[in-house]
């Protein structure tokens, strides 16, 4: 008997596909991780007119168009289709049924999932079914030294890192959020195989019925999203020093966040708290002007990828748990950063 | 009548924990406890359907004895039973065996349920398994990050936005519902509540031999994930300290830190020209 080629599966996530690309940045990750266990790399995509997704002149692959090219064109050696239109809408239940059946035919040695809205509620009942485990919300996916997925996630509202692996049971499963990895540009030449399972019989019918599904209009530049977040606490100094903190983050093309003294002196809108009663953010790059680091504030901004702190006093919690800390005024280096800022960006 | 199971889970009260500085680590063992924020919106979500709709409440929950507190609270605020599952060999265990041992129990306590709600996410794991896995396992259709429930009959309503869409689904009862805290603001604990929370709490203790639950399925040994590692996010970091004169730490950022900050705004700041 030929043994079945190990393989990596991305389940293809294609509900609002241009803002959403966790699909694409996964099957780049897939890739690296295919080369270092020798897999192929497969794509899953589940629905109906599966080709209508994406815009007809993105489609240069002249074998497949829609999700499918795409999918190829970033990176999936197979795409399984099923297309049928009793899957027109995504349904948690359906998905369930179909991507279990294929995973305990082809056996597929990982499976990862975007944590969309979606897949953070389909994922967790694709693990049960197959009686697997799964990560949430990895931020790092690695091979180790025999052979296993190592999953590290954050826990604890970021306060803690665990790496997990799932040592016996197949397939090995994550959820990643978008933004995570990073997707490689496409390349139509890519070519690809596609594998067209049909709708299987005896489906049971969804128990759950969708009554309506209204698009909501297009979101605010929020503070969640951003790369760049500029966060000011007390010793910024008064409400017209802090303002410099906008005139900072629009150069920077980012978002003012602000700690609870702050917002409670009225320096700033309530919008802008950022802490265990506020918003949880986890930019690139955050900069701390004039905070001193209260847990509340820190657990809300601690998953940050790289925090640079300015306060005048060395000591101060903020400082400790930085990147960089910097002993300044808080006022003065950002005025500073604002001057120097404009000089560079300028030539 | 509605017959409802809300689980709730005791989590440390994170704005209280007592916190090591130096490693960013959280002394979780020292931590008091409180019903996870999501939980308590389940709960209030199942008090709003017992005041429209009539019905009956239990609370259950898995943890350490002390994890009773929890219940009576749970209780104080309005539900009708507790039921506390703590065991030793229960400890440890992940999504996978977690949603297994809850499911026995419930089938146990409250075999005629109709509606099972679960706060979608809880504080300390994050991981918003439990609620979908729990209901594979009762084998009943679920609804996860549900934002409002309207219950009539047999029938519920439920609203909740998804990869922005507002989308307003149905379900036929049994069900379970995982609630977020979007909505539902839990409410205080009325004077009353207290009284009756600690003089006559209907609470009953589970273990695992009582439920029959299959010892290779839960905790740690009933478990597909192992931990590897854990560590805190702060003790990778350099933490590198730069003074002196604002321009000049300014001009060190950009040298130095060019890949970290001018790659996240898209610019090359370390190429500044002279006299321009």
């Amino acid at each position: 008997m030929i043994k079945k080629k190990r393989s990596i599966w991305v389940f293809g996530d294609y509900r609002n596909y241009f803002q959403n690309r966790v699909t694409l940045q996964l099957l780049s990750r897939a890739m690296d991780l295919a080369k270092k266990t020798d897999a192929e790399v497969c794509a899953v995509v589940f629905g109906h007119w599966t080709d209508e997704w994406v815009d007809d002149a993105l489609s240069q692959n002249p074998t497949f168009c829609g999700v499918v090219g795409e999918y190829i064109a970033h990176g999936a050696d197979k795409v399984y289709l099923t297309d049928d239109p009793r899957l027109s809408t995504y349904s948690v239940e359906t998905y369930t049924h179909l991507i279990a059946q294929l995973a305990q035919r082809e056996e597929p040695e990982i499976i990862l999932i975007g944590a969309t809205a979606f897949g953070r509620e389909f994922a967790p009942r694709v693990a049960k079914r197959l009686g697997t485990g799964l990560t949430a919300d990895c931020i790092g996916l690695e091979i180790n030294g025999e052979g296993l997925l190592v999953q590290t996630a954050p826990s604890f509202g970021g306060n803690l890192i665990a790496e997990i692996v799932t040592p016996e049971r197949r397939p090995q499963m994550a959820t990643v959020r978008p933004g995570t990895f990073q997707e490689i540009p496409h390349d139509y030449a890519r070519r690809g195989e596609v594998v067209c399972v049909p709708m299987p019989e005896g489906i049971p019918a969804d128990r759950i019925r969708l009554v309506s599904s209204e698009r909501c209009p297009p979101r605010e530049r929020k503070i969640e999203d951003a790369k760049v977040v500029v966060c000011g606490g007390r010793g910024m100094g008064s409400k017209k020093k802090f303002a410099k903190l906008f005139e900072l983050a629009e150069l920077l093309g980012g978002e003012v966040g602000a700690t609870r003294p702050v917002v409670y002196a009225d320096w700033v809108d309530h919008e802008a708290l950022i802490g265990q009663a506020g918003k949880h953010i986890k930019p690139q790059i955050l900069f701390c002007f004039g905070i001193s680091g209260a847990i509340q504030h820190t657990a809300a901004c601690n998953g940050a990828k790289f925090t640079i702190a300015v306060n005048k006093n060395p000591n101060a919690t903020m400082m400790k748990l930085a990147d960089v800390a910097v002993v300044a005024d808080a006022g003065q280096l950002c005025s500073a950063l604002i001057q120097l800022l404009k000089q560079r960006m300028r030539s | 009548m509605v017959k409802m199971v809300v689980c709730i889970k005791q989590v440390p009260m994170v704005s209280e924990l007592p916190w090591d500085p130096k490693t960013g680590t959280l002394q979780r063992d020292l931590a008091e406890g409180m019903i996870n924020p999501a939980c308590r919106s389940a709960l209030e979500a199942a008090l709003e359907i017992r005041e429209a709709e009539g019905g009956e409440i239990s609370v259950i929950t898995m943890g350490p004895p002390a994890a009773e507190e929890v219940l009576r609270e749970a209780i104080a605020l309005g539900a009708d039973h507790g039921v506390l599952l703590t065991d030793r060999r229960m400890a440890g265990g992940d999504t996978l065996a977690t949603s297994y041992t809850l499911a026995r129990a419930i089938e146990e306590a409250c075999p005629d349920f109709d509606l099972v709600l679960c706060g979608s996410s809880t504080s300390d794991s994050e991981t918003a398994q439990v609620g979908p896995q729990l209901a594979e396992e009762l084998a009943i259709p679920g609804v996860a990050y549900i934002d409002t429930i309207k219950v009539s009959g047999r029938t519920v309503l439920m609203q909740r936005i998804s990869d922005n869409f507002l989308e307003t689904l149905e379900m036929s009862l049994p069900g379970l519902i995982t609630v977020t805290t979007g909505v539902y603001t839990p409410r205080y604990v009325p004077l009353g509540g207290l009284q009756t929370a600690f003089a006559g709490a209907d609470i009953t203790c589970m273990d695992a031999a009582r439920i029959g639950l299959d010892p290779e399925r839960i905790g740690a040994k009933g478990s597909a994930t192992r931990i590897l590692n854990v560590y805190s996010p702060t003790a990778k970091k350099k933490n590198i300290l730069l003074t002196g004169p604002p321009r000049r730490i300014v001009e060190q950022l950009f040298e130095q830190f060019d890949d970290k900050i001018g790659g996240a705004i898209g610019k090359d700041l370390k190429s500044s020209k002279k006299g321009s």
